[in-house]
């Protein structure tokens, strides 16, 4: 029996390439890791709590009823979007909070786990991976909100909405190459979390999230260039039954973020023992 | 850990190799940060410049180099701060070294925390898969030694109650219950059972045990007697560097003890009436200030006590302690018989004399104290008012060697 050696030293000897598919591999055979993980970590936020998962349905209700009520009410007047306004902006937010956790989720989970990461030598994939469990598991749960909206509010069922598990992919595809590029450096300066929060609050108003995109305008030009402008307006279009008129762009922007995703693995694999002797020191 | 694995033909390869292996920490933490950054791009870019210290960075471990092979243990002493852990750390591959290498066969596994991964909310139950996971078990593999782990862990009864009502003692108990199952090549070690009782860390003992055989261990402690018990090579660091390795364990440990030599004989209690003047050891070698005493030679330690208030002469305890600190043996106290008395300077001078000391060989330190013949209350407390060392050419662990003789009957 060939026992596998493993050498530490300086420099890194190790291709991309190689880093490339250790770390895949790495984050298929943790699947049970990150499995775990998630549970774990799902389990223990619902068990000290009276409501438990139900948590999972009020936030996301709570939040479209703000805007559906802003609207209603008229306190704030929105173009006619051409569907019900509670399923338009009950999809935006959906997948743009999707966008959010999955663009916070690598940061989130490997600081969390920083106190294993100091001492015992796992796959560190699998804290991407089960953060992305974690993520799936909330999006369940809104979805199944979603389609409930859908069916009340008289949409009807188009057989598009299958696809509709297609965009979520794409955005926590796009949110995690984002939050990857962000992670070793967020790790080491709190500065970037809070930018990311911030920045984020002004970005969702340049985001067709709440409001169609303006027929004309600064506004329309900000919102087309925005690269989550595709993915909010494909996710919706598939949910609604719409052609999606900007699925090119859509995939344009999945084809650039899947090599930058592979570069951000390489680099989270590269960072994290420089991440955990400044955590530890 | 369990006894079904195999032995490979390949017994006597090295499976730990370390050349050269340095590392360098900062001491502030804004600078430390920003090292960071730099780090990371040097990481990515692939940067194979020399490390040199930068301002505000110290060495925390220097130039390290042993190998170890299978069925061996090194042990890693040192003081607080000394880099051991750190040494650890890049063994297990959680920090890179700044300089040389690292080469590990074989599956790794480390005692370095117990229960990594547990969530207090959850029950025993279900931490087992959480550690269990992270040690790197599948769900199978956990399913099948549940009932091993849970019967080692002796917490049949507590095991759905959630974790945080656990004592540290209990956390622990499971923690390397589920530990135990790994089946590694390499073994770390660092202190992680002076936690539980004395029966959980006797049958931890009995576990590594009996794993020692067909793994390499690499061991932290504090704990020489333990270390003495198991390891076959030492290295005592210092400041980052090895200030002593070789096979020579028990040499390691004497020089690791006489590291706290420095502080030397402290008055704990006075009642300001007595105090001790001069203390010596007659008919002895001294070696660098350490008085030398051969085994069973006859010990006489000379005492020279000033009485500074007019006071009777008291009762005398005189206690040997080794170098953890134990008490091994005492002197019997004054009889009636033997009259001292102080003389006109008010100088009480005398000599306690014991024959043929059986003491085995290692560092022994001297306490003593008086208490008023009367009244029996406490004069003057003196702890480590001498320090020696007993020669013999036999290293054992107990504290007393005893002469004897073997013939038929």
């Amino acid at each position: 029996m060939a026992l596998e050696t493993r050498v530490y030293q300086k420099e890194r000897t190790i291709k991309f390439g190689k880093l490339l598919k250790a770390s895949l591999s790495d984050m298929y055979h943790s699947r049970f890791l990150a499995r775990q993980l998630a549970e774990r970590d799902i389990k223990a936020m619902y068990r000290q709590s009276y409501l438990g998962i139900l948590w999972a349905f009020i936030m996301p209700l709570t939040t479209a009823a703000v805007w559906i009520f802003l609207n209603s009410s008229g306190t704030v007047k929105l173009s006619n979007t051409g569907v019900p306004y509670p399923v338009y902006a009950f999809t935006g937010t959906l997948i743009w909070s999707i966008i959010v956790a999955s663009i916070n989720s690598p940061m989130q989970s490997t600081q969390a786990a920083k106190g294993i990461l100091t001492k015992i030598n796992f796959p560190k994939e699998a804290l991407l991976l089960s953060g992305v469990y974690k993520l799936l598991f909330d999006s369940f749960v809104k979805i199944l909100i979603l389609v409930s909206f859908v069916f009340l509010y008289g949409v009807g069922f188009n057989t598009s909405l299958f696809l509709f598990p297609f965009a979520i992919i794409g955005a926590i595809i796009f949110g995690t190459t984002v939050g990857l590029f962000l992670t070793p450096i967020g790790l080491l300066y709190k500065d970037i979390s809070k930018i990311i929060t911030f920045g984020m609050q002004f970005l969702m108003y340049v985001t067709p999230v709440v409001y169609a995109i303006p027929s004309t305008g600064i506004m329309k030009s900000i919102m087309l260039w925005n690269p989550i402008t595709p993915i909010v307006l494909t996710a919706r279009d598939l949910v609604v039954g719409f052609t999606p008129e900007y699925l090119g762009y859509f995939s344009v922007v999945l084809a650039v973020c899947i090599p930058f995703l592979f570069l951000g693995l390489i680099i989270y694999r590269i960072s994290i023992p420089i991440i955990v002797e400044r955590l530890s020191a | 850990m369990s006894d079904k694995r195999v032995i490979s033909s390949s017994d006597n390869e090295v499976l730990v190799k370390v050349e050269g292996l340095s590392k360098k920490f900062c001491k502030d933490l804004k600078t430390s940060l920003w090292y960071g950054v730099k780090d990371l791009v040097s990481g990515v870019s692939g940067s194979s410049l020399e490390r040199l210290l930068r301002p505000k960075e110290f060495w925390a471990v220097k130039d390290i180099n042993f190998e170890l092979r299978r069925g061996e243990c090194l042990g890693l002493i040192g003081h607080n701060g000394a880099g051991k852990s750190t040494l650890l750390k890049i063994l297990n591959g959680l920090i890179n070294p700044d300089a040389g290498k690292v080469t590990i066969k074989g599956r790794v596994g480390a005692l370095i925390e117990l229960g990594a991964g547990f969530n207090p909310i959850l029950t025993g139950r279900e931490n087992i898969y959480n550690n269990g996971a992270i040690l790197g078990f599948s769900r199978k593999e956990i399913k099948s030694k549940l009932d091993d782990i849970i019967a080692f862990a002796e917490l049949e009864e507590f095991i759905d109650m959630p974790v945080q009502h656990y004592s540290s003692g209990m956390k622990v108990r499971l923690g390397f219950a589920v530990a135990a199952q790994m089946e590694p090549d390499v073994l770390i070690i660092d202190e992680v059972l002076a936690v539980g009782d004395l029966g959980f860390i006797l049958k931890c003992f009995k576990t590594i045990d009996t794993i020692l055989p067909h793994t390499a261990v690499i061991f932290v402690s504090h704990n020489m007697p333990m270390v003495s018990r198991i390891c076959s090579q030492i290295i005592l660091m210092e400041h980052g560097c090895a200030q002593f390795q070789g096979n020579d364990v028990s040499k390691g440990i004497d020089l690791y003890y006489s590291r706290f030599a420095g502080n030397s004989s402290n008055v704990v209690f006075t009642d300001g009436s007595l105090q001790l003047k001069t203390i010596t050891l007659l008919g002895v070698q001294e070696e660098e200030g350490l008085p030398q005493v051969s085994w069973m030679d006859n010990f006489k330690i000379k005492l020279e006590f000033e009485s500074l208030l007019n006071r009777e002469v008291p009762n005398f305890f005189i206690t040997i302690f080794d170098k953890e600190q134990r008490p091994v043996a005492a002197f019997e106290q004054r009889k009636q018989t033997d009259k001292l008395f102080f003389k006109e300077d008010n100088v009480l001078s005398f000599i306690v004399t014991h024959k043929g000391l059986q003491l085995s060989k290692g560092l022994y330190s001297l306490n003593v104290s008086a208490t008023d013949d009367a009244s029996n209350e406490p004069i003057l407390r003196i702890n480590d008012a001498l320090k020696f060392q007993v020669i013999h050419s036999k290293d054992i662990w107990p504290p007393l060697l005893l002469k004897a003789t073997y013939e038929n009957c």
